[in-house]
């Protein structure tokens, strides 16, 4: 009876991760620009793998008793997932690429500016490479 | 918490080593003990030039209850945008925010910015390391001054009751 109970449990564990992923990564295909297009790894994923790992840590943990390391999963990636977002949302406004017209809000770091100096005007200094 | 010594520089990483060592190796064996605190003491003293001063929370309780609160607003994210995902298209209204920082610290800064990209609709995009201010990309927004407000209430006050004085 238990067991039956707790294998429920794991299958619906197992369908919701499934189903997370697979809007997070419908996300990825649906979204309009770079910025929004983020928001879909860097949250449904999350708790798409949580979610698989629990269902999987009860799993093994009804054959050969308690399992606590998928918890470390979860925390590498609660702990990875916001870095890399973070550091792609960086590297995208470093490009100054451009946001959806709708995007409300208008940072500096998207202004377009002229480069200062072209390439032959650039300031001459002694390059420590050969 | 526990105050650092100099054989242990930093006491919360060498117990955080020790544990996810036991873990990984998933035995309680007393060879495994040894060789994880062996580890747990050794790792920090070689990398400690590296590490920034660690900071001490001031209050474990309230830092338990922050972490807490972030898990639960974590599913309640994930819902939101899964929702917003889903939904015909045309009523997304993206923003990008500027949010002004009070914190002073690099480290609860970092916190309260993993923080962000983690809980609903938003995504922190950059530090400006001389205006404090955090860009903010926002998924779906109707209010963006009740956004800030909301952030500045719900996550940025209990990091600065826990870390700063």
């Amino acid at each position: 009876m238990l067991n039956s109970i707790l294998e429920g449990v794991i299958a619906f564990m197992l369908i919701a991760g499934g189903a997370f992923a697979f809007i997070g990564s419908l996300g990825l295909t649906h979204l309009k620009d770079f910025y929004m297009r983020l928001h879909g790894p860097s949250k449904t994923t999350t708790l798409g793998v949580g979610c698989t790992l629990v269902g999987s840590s009860l799993y093994f943990s009804l054959n050969d008793g308690p399992i606590v390391q998928e918890l470390l999963i979860t925390i590498f990636v609660f702990i990875t997932a916001p870095v890399s977002a973070h550091m792609l949302a960086k590297s995208a406004l470093h490009h100054k690429l451009k946001p959806d017209p709708r995007t409300r809000g208008n940072p500096v770091e998207l202004e377009s500016e002229k480069p200062k100096h072209s390439v032959e005007e650039a300031p001459q200094g002694k390059s420590p490479l050969p | 918490m526990i105050p650092p010594t100099r054989g242990l520089p930093m006491p919360v990483l060498s117990l955080l080593l020790l544990v996810v060592w036991l873990l990984l190796q998933h035995s309680l064996a007393l060879g495994q003990w040894l060789l994880g605190g062996v580890l747990a003491i050794a790792i920090p003293l070689v990398c400690q030039p590296f590490w920034e001063r660690q900071q001490r929370a001031r209050r474990p309780f309230k830092l338990l209850r922050y972490v807490l609160r972030v898990l639960v607003d974590i599913v309640v994210a994930n819902l939101e945008v899964s929702k917003l995902i889903l939904d015909p298209r045309g009523k997304l209204r993206p923003a990008l925010v500027e949010y002004p920082l009070t914190l002073k610290q690099n480290f609860p800064i970092t916190i309260l910015a993993s923080t962000i990209t983690l809980t609903p609709g938003t995504v922190s995009a950059h530090l400006r390391l001389d205006g404090r201010t955090l860009l903010i990309h926002a998924l779906d927004v109707a209010d963006i001054d009740a956004l800030i407000d909301e952030i500045h209430q719900r996550y940025e006050r209990p990091l600065m009751e826990i870390f700063e004085p």
